[in-house]
């Protein structure tokens, strides 16, 4: 006889395991499953090479949910967040841009390149901070139905009005445009120099196949602009102990609710009684038994794999098909004998403590994205990297550091295939490493170890398909209520029993923990569980 | 003008904020970058070190000394092994405290106490029937704490001693890089620490050999904002901040007993010789205290909705915070909190408060002010056990550590 459990969570990432530890502090008897043998999903920590400590895929956080650290008392369970202190943006001409936590040093910065945005930033950081006060109860709740007539959705949304009727005119406006235009374009609005505008436009692409011009990508800026720390929004940070930490201190929080937690335990299928989710089996055979099911993995993987087109309603298969992944990104951490000396802003200073954007200017952008529109990684991509062993001594040995760099575009479907990636592993390793010892010589002579993730490392090794890294685009036409399809973006599935709290649940990706807690709750509320 | 202490050298070309404020005499960093974030960091991630010369030092040496010491201080004194250090406070004859400091045994008759204010003639004035040498040694003695995960890890670099099995409140003459002085694993932080103590004329060689060999573990130089912060996570009170010491209160209601400040577990009142202040405490003891001193942790969520009725977003304190403010229980004022601050590694707003001793146990619910847009309004707090934040690392030893 199979053991029988209320909820068993498929996948040990972050999300799944927020879930899990919501669900057992109201009572519930939990069982998470993990295919790999760390967990934490594509917030891990791991050890490729001898003391060094590489967040292997996300590196920083900002979005986790200022509630759920409460909720469970995750300091207590060895959480801690660094501040990520500055961003620097280095330049093959001028002395680059560091724009630093002290508002009078950034305007000094940007001043070199214009009077006048530098006058501006301020104004528009008070600005998108007013906006995303406005956006962030929305990422807290989850989202109301709106062709629905349950006074629950009515609820909701009549809130939600409210909130934009208190936003005042000028502000709707702008969100309005923000909904709409490109980050570029948004961009424009304010600013002038290049170098301070090609690092914010980023904000807008990260995790999308867009580029800096297309349209809709102002709005995922905003989504960048929530993070938040201690109550100020707009902070970024580093876990101690890497990203993984934030995952263990999750899952310690979750061991001591009494869930159990199985690694190397690889969930094949959902067993499905009828149209009811009834529990899992393992690659092994071995079946565990529920009352629900939650998937913690994305949608496609959660629908196309485990449960099967045959068992959905043919419409909601293609919704989910319609629903685009499209990794994009890739990621190359290296273990260092030394830290980069960047030619534009020579030395150790404190300007390398937070993190470093290869985004020169708008053109560089645009042009990395050209690239990818025909099939190709960047041969100039953007680069966001950092150091996190400069904040955070316990990731490498003395005097030595790690260095994770994300990297933009690099699309999943490769012109000739994407199954052709591993054979352009190294090459695309070498293209980011080449890219980036233009604006600091002399480090591929410091590396001690590299990897190269690409979105194909990421599909097999991470489960995300496509090598998405939000589980499915932040484009606004997979969010909120969309997210993953509509009708269906308050964690239920056409499958009764079975539940998502993944990232390609609302509010998406990044380490928010959001569609975890909130799955648990709707769960709970429903009494499905 | 405040004097320059031994390290001043150093410090001031470091301290590009010119942030500085006088400390018992001293100039000392309150930090060396505007924000004092990297240097708290310091603290709680890797090591940071902050100079705390100015810490008043008594050298009390001869066959009485262990006598004398037991006679001032709550504690016992004689049952000090050397090589040890205890946290202590001293009080007067009604048991009100006047100090509180730290009592190193360096050899068989050679102590080290550390206060916070001048204590010299209290001292003095005990010392009568004792054979006892007290010396100020406030101005011949320079004094760095070295705090942080990474504290041990370069130390090893400087101290032939095996620091694997240095106790926490462990004391030991030594020599760093050939510097000779004293190492205790002591400290204000409520982390894995120690404190150098070396001759003035070494101030600066021991800097340059402590920042040399801490360089690849991330060392930072860090100020009085930084270790405030820490001070208050790991709710340890502050002389003339949580408390007025019994000599240099006003009026009688300004002073406290050890019991009131939550240092009751100093006071050692059995199978000893009297010590000034017993009778006192014996009753208090016996009777219960007026007072107590508790942690607060303050209503995150109160504070974001309040803010948020404003349409701001929550505003938190950037820095500790000193100036008293009003502990109310259903409405009726039961205490002050004296000190508080926001906690980054807990992410709590925490604050350190006096209030009457009924509301003492954890879970305890109260209300502390907060003002909103020169309004005043209240706010949820409950009471909790200190420290606040207590990691593991701050006491552990042995050769797994």
């Amino acid at each position: 006889m199979a053991q029988m459990y209320d909820s068993i969570i498929i996948g040990g990432g972050h999300n799944g395991l927020v879930c899990a530890a919501y669900l057992a502090r109201a009572g519930r008897k939990v069982l998470v499953l993990e295919r790999r043998h760390v967990l934490g999903g594509a917030a891990v920590t791991e050890e490729l090479y001898p003391g060094f400590k590489y967040s292997v895929c996300s590196y920083v956080v900002s979005l986790l949910r200022p509630q759920i650290i409460r909720d469970l008392d995750l300091p207590r369970h060895g959480l801690e967040i660094l501040p990520l202190e500055c961003s620097f943006t280095p330049s093959l001409e001028g002395p680059g841009l560091v724009r630093w936590p002290e508002s009078a040093r950034t305007r000094r910065e940007i001043a070199a390149y214009s009077k006048k945005d530098a006058e501006v930033y301020p104004e528009f950081g008070r600005d998108m901070m007013n906006m995303a006060r406005w956006v962030k109860p929305i990422i807290d709740m989850a989202p109301p139905d709106p062709t629905s007539f349950h006074p629950s959705h009515l609820r909701s949304l009549m809130f939600l009005g409210n909130r934009v009727r208190g936003l005042g005119d000028e502000q709707l406006v702008r969100l309005a445009k923000m909904m709409t235009m490109s980050a570029v374009d948004f961009l424009d609005e304010w600013f002038e120099s290049e170098i301070l505008k090609a690092p914010m436009a980023v904000s807008g692409i990260i995790g999308t196949y867009l580029g800096v011009r297309s349209p809709g990508t102002a709005y995922v800026l905003l989504h960048h602009y929530m993070g938040e720390i201690d109550g100020s929004f707009r902070a970024w940070g580093f876990s101690k102990g890497g990203t993984g930490q934030i995952s263990l201190s999750i899952a310690n929080a979750a061991r001591s609710l009494g869930v159990e937690i199985r690694t190397e335990a690889a969930v094949e299928n959902v067993i499905l009684r009828g149209d009811k989710a009834v529990g899992v089996a393992l690659k092994d055979g071995t079946e565990f038994h529920a009352k629900t099911v939650v998937s913690g993995v994305d949608p496609h993987l959660t629908f196309l794999k485990l449960v099967g087109r045959q068992h959905l309603p043919g419409e909601f298969t293609d919704q989910i098909d319609r629903y685009r992944m499209r990794g994009s990104s890739g990621k190359v951490n290296l273990a260092l004998d030394r830290l980069p000396n960047f030619t534009c802003r020579p030395g150790d200073g404190l300007h390398i403590r937070g993190d470093i954007a290869i985004a020169p200017s708008i053109d560089y952008l645009e042009r990395a994205y050209d690239d990818a529109k025909y099939g190709q990684y960047s041969r100039r991509p953007y680069m966001n990297v950092v150091i996190p062993s400069l904040t955070d001594s316990s990731l490498a040995p003395p005097g030595k550091h790690v260095m994770s760099i994300f990297v933009q575009y690099a699309p999943y479907q490769l012109a000739d295939g994407p199954e052709t990636w591993p054979d352009k592993r190294e090459a695309f390793g070498d293209t980011v490493v080449d890219t980036l010892a233009e604006y600091c010589p002399g480090l591929k002579e410091s590396i001690l170890h590299r990897q190269v993730l690409t979105p194909w490392d990421l599909e097999k090794d991470f489960g995300l398909t496509e090598g998405n890294i939000f589980h499915g685009e932040l484009s606004l036409e997979q969010l909120f209520f969309l997210r993953p399809a509509p009708g269906w973006a308050r964690y239920r599935t056409p499958i009764r029993h079975l539940w998502m709290c993944g990232s390609g649940a609302h509010p998406g990706g990044g380490i928010m923990g959001a569609p975890g807690a909130l799955a648990a709750e709707r769960m709970l509320k429903e009494r499905a569980v | 003008m405040p004097y320059p202490s031994p390290f001043h050298e150093r410090t001031q070309a470091l301290c590009t904020s010119y942030r500085w404020k006088e400390w018992a005499g001293f100039y000392a960093v309150r930090s060396f970058d505007i924000c004092h974030d990297r240097e708290y960091n310091a603290f709680r991630q890797g090591a940071g070190v902050i100079d705390v010369t100015p810490l008043f030092k008594y050298d009390i040496t001869g066959p009485d000394a262990a006598a004398f010491l037991s006679r001032v201080m709550v504690r016992n004194i004689k049952k000090l092994r050397v090589g040890r250090v205890v946290y202590l406070c001293w009080c007067d004859d009604d048991g009100k405290i006047i100090d509180d400091g730290t009592c190193a045994r360096l050899d068989e008759n050679y102590y080290r106490v550390t206060a916070a204010g001048p204590t010299y003639h209290w001292f003095m004035k005990h010392a009568g029937p004792y054979d006892v040498r007290i010396e100020d040694t406030s101005h011949q003695l320079g004094a760095l704490a070295i705090q942080g995960p990474q504290s041990r890890n370069i130390l090893r670099n400087l101290t032939d001693l095996d620091l694997d099995e240095m106790r926490f409140f462990a004391a030991s003459d030594t020599s760093f890089a050939g510097i000779p002085g004293q190492l205790t694993r002591t400290g204000y932080t409520g982390d894995l620490g120690y404190e150098l103590w070396v001759k003035n004329e070494d101030g600066v060689k021991l800097w340059d050999a402590l920042m040399d060999a801490g360089k690849p573990y991330g060392i930072h130089p860090a100020g009085l904002d930084a270790l405030d912060i820490c001070r208050v996570e790991a709710g340890f009170i502050m002389q003339d901040v949580d408390y007025i010491g019994a000599l240099d209160a006003v009026i009688e209601s300004q002073k406290s007993t050890p019991y009131e400040l939550g240092l009751g577990w100093t006071v050692k009142l059995k199978d000893r010789e009297p010590f000034i202040g017993q009778v006192a405490l014996e009753r208090e003891h016996a009777e219960g205290s007026v007072w107590g001193f508790v942690g607060l942790e303050i209503s995150w969520e109160a504070i974001e909705e309040l803010f948020d009725g404003y349409g701001l977003p929550p505003h938190l304190p950037e820095q500790a915070w000193r100036d008293p403010i009003p502990v109310y229980h259903r409405g009726r004022q039961i205490g002050r909190a004296t000190s508080g601050a926001w906690a980054p590694i807990l992410k709590k707003n925490l604050a350190l408060a006096t209030i009457d001793s009924k509301y003492c146990q954890p879970g305890q619910q109260l209300e502390i002010e907060i003002t909103v847009e020169w309004e005043r309004k209240t706010v949820p707090a409950t009471v909790v056990k200190t420290p606040f934040y207590d990691p593991e690392r701050k006491k552990s030893y042995g050769p797994d550590v």
